[in-house]
């Protein structure tokens, strides 16, 4: 109470509130609106032609099912990441730590190029892999592991709080009951780590389904096989198809704020499942 | 702090024996993680600075510097970023203290509004500029009667790139603005120090290393743009094209070193960030603690 009464002693409500609405409204709302009306100006049928064709049909399926596939192996590699750098002492661990960060910092653009170069047939991976029948470069896997790439840290970033603060009473209540070392984990610490997975999951889920630049060069965007939703995009803008272009990146829209709604949820369950 | 610390040791070499993992298993799990690390990072972050170097020094040193081109989209990167990040912190600033310090109707609303940038796509949000200020745009013939470039030019570049990066700041600044609270900004208010007195002195100095942190990651982004930026900006070689355009468009034309070249800038940049980073961490944990603290006595 007397926080709220405090609160308003401070200056600057005025000034701070019309300059982030402003900023907000020019940089924010406006573009926004500017789509949203480019894409009313379309008629029902000519929107449902232009967002449902059979190569934007296999472009959606082909962003979904690749960003799912990035997402499970994220959160997988996530964890078992998480696991080792919470739970063990050795040596390297501060410098893998830090090194988790590096698809933050490292522009898509490098990842894409260097992960094109890697796994083509005398790349220092794909010499190996190749050979094997497994193109890692100009396929589907490609778009998969560069999506792996970009989406790395967040299940880790997630996860690893929420590991820290497990009470360790949990686990020897368990193992005193005598649970194996395993169903410990399986009934006792994966449970309690659901939430912070399941945020970590939806963020790289939501990164990977926007994700332009590495897939780019990876993917060699050949329609119908590799070319994802966000190239579509760009293909029909070059064509400049603006109404067209806008109708398809509506639909994505209409994605990300589902999912941005998804992920508001579940951080407000993480946080009261960790309190 | 102290006590709790030696106690929070003491119960984990208690239960340190029923929390231990078989050797066989930790050994496995550290093995598989560092396969992980470094089959997707350290391999692919090698191979940049080795395709780079590969005709040597002397090469390298060529195709970064003797392409006008490549001199440029250098030159132009190191102009359109700083702008950008310069946009946000003035913006993040006001709304992070609008955010911590005030109680209206909507702030939950402006908060999820703030993190919106980072859910739409770069590509969309490059399309949204264009629908704008784009010849075809709602804006674009007033635009061009008056003169005014902004989609493929500079300030197209720059409004993208501050499009995408906008919440970085504001995000970073909320929660250590939210943990220091109010108490010294209104002992200084009822001292008699005015609104900006209080922000200079006081706001400030106690946020600066989240303000600093908060800038970094934000310049990592802005300069490592490429889905917006490639949308609004033209590709005219030699003006609108920014580094990573230019990995890019080196690319294309099959000029695998001189793609390497300019990626090898752009890592070594993301390096330099990654323990800037580290360093910030440390630096912001202490004034977080300190703010604890100081709530505690």
């Amino acid at each position: 109470m007397s926080r709220r009464k405090s609160l308003s002693v401070l200056p600057g409500f005025r000034l701070s509130l019309s300059y982030t609405i402003t900023w907000l409204a020019l940089l924010l709302l406006l573009p926004l609106a500017a789509c949203l009306m480019k894409a009313g100006s379309l008629s029902g049928e000519e929107f449902w032609k232009a967002v449902w064709t059979e190569r934007t049909r296999a472009a959606y399926l082909l962003t979904f099912g690749v960003s799912l596939a990035a997402a499970v192996i994220d959160t997988l590699l996530g964890l078992l990441l998480a696991w080792v750098l919470v739970r063990y002492e050795f040596y390297g661990r501060r410098l893998m730590d830090s090194l988790i960060d590096l698809p933050f910092a490292l522009p898509t653009a490098v990842a894409g190029l260097v992960y094109s170069n890697l796994y083509v047939k005398n790349g220092w991976l794909g010499q190996f892999l190749v050979p094997l029948g497994i193109q890692g470069a100009y396929s589907r896997l490609a778009i998969v592991l560069v999506l792996s790439f970009i989406g790395l840290p967040f299940v880790v970033r997630t996860v690893q709080p929420v590991l820290e603060t497990i009470d360790a009473d949990i686990e020897e209540a368990a193992a005193c009951l005598g649970a194996t070392r395993w169903q410990t984990f399986y009934r006792v610490i994966l449970p309690a780590l659901y939430p912070a997975l399941l945020t970590g999951f939806t963020l790289t889920f939501a990164r990977a389904l926007g994700e332009y630049g590495s897939v780019v060069f990876v993917s060699g965007n050949m329609p119908f096989k590799t070319e994802i939703a966000p190239v579509l995009i760009v293909a029909r803008l070059e064509e400049f198809a603006y109404a067209e272009a806008t109708a398809i990146a509506v639909v994505l829209l209409a994605i990300s704020f589902v999912l941005l709604g998804v992920i508001n949820f579940l951080e407000r369950w993480n946080q009261q499942r960790s309190t | 702090m102290m006590p709790q610390k030696s106690t929070v040791a003491s119960s984990t070499a208690r239960h340190a024996a029923s929390r231990e993992d078989p050797v066989w298993v930790r050994v496995l799990l550290i093995g598989l993680a560092f396969l992980v690390i470094g089959v997707l990072i350290v391999i692919p972050v090698a191979n940049v600075f080795y395709q780079a170097f590969r005709g040597g020094a002397g090469v390298y040193w060529k195709n970064l510097v003797s392409d006008p081109d490549t001199r440029h989209s250098i030159f132009l990167t190191l102009t359109v970023a700083p702008v950008a990040v310069a946009l946000n912190v003035v913006f993040g600033v006001a709304a992070a203290w609008l955010i911590t310090r005030f109680k209206f109707p909507g702030r939950t609303f402006l908060t999820t509004l703030l993190d919106l940038p980072f859910a739409i796509s770069p590509v969309v949000a490059g399309l949204m500029f264009m629908l704008m200020f784009g010849l075809q745009g709602y804006m674009g013939p007033w635009l061009r009667d008056h003169g005014i470039k902004i989609v493929f030019a500079y300030p197209g570049l720059v409004l993208v790139t501050a499009f995408v990066t906008m919440p970085f700041i504001a995000r970073e600044l909320i929660p250590v603005m939210d943990a220091i609270g109010s108490d010294e900004e209104i002992a200084a208010v009822s001292l008699g120090a005015n609104g900006w007195q209080t922000f200079w002195r006081i706001t400030i100095p106690n946020i600066k290393w989240g303000l600093l942190y908060g800038v970094i990651l934000c310049n990592a982004r802005a300069m490592g743009e490429f889905g917006a930026v490639h949308v609004v900006s033209g590709h005219i070689s030699g003006q609108t094209d920014t580094m990573p355009l230019r990995v890019e468009k080196l690319f294309q034309e099959y000029n695998n070193p001189g793609s390497f070249a300019v990626a090898s800038v752009l890592t070594a940049l993301a390096i330099v960030t990654l323990f800037l980073k580290i360093w910030l961490e440390h630096k912001t944990s202490h004034e977080l603690a300190e703010a604890r603290d100081v709530g505690v006595t």
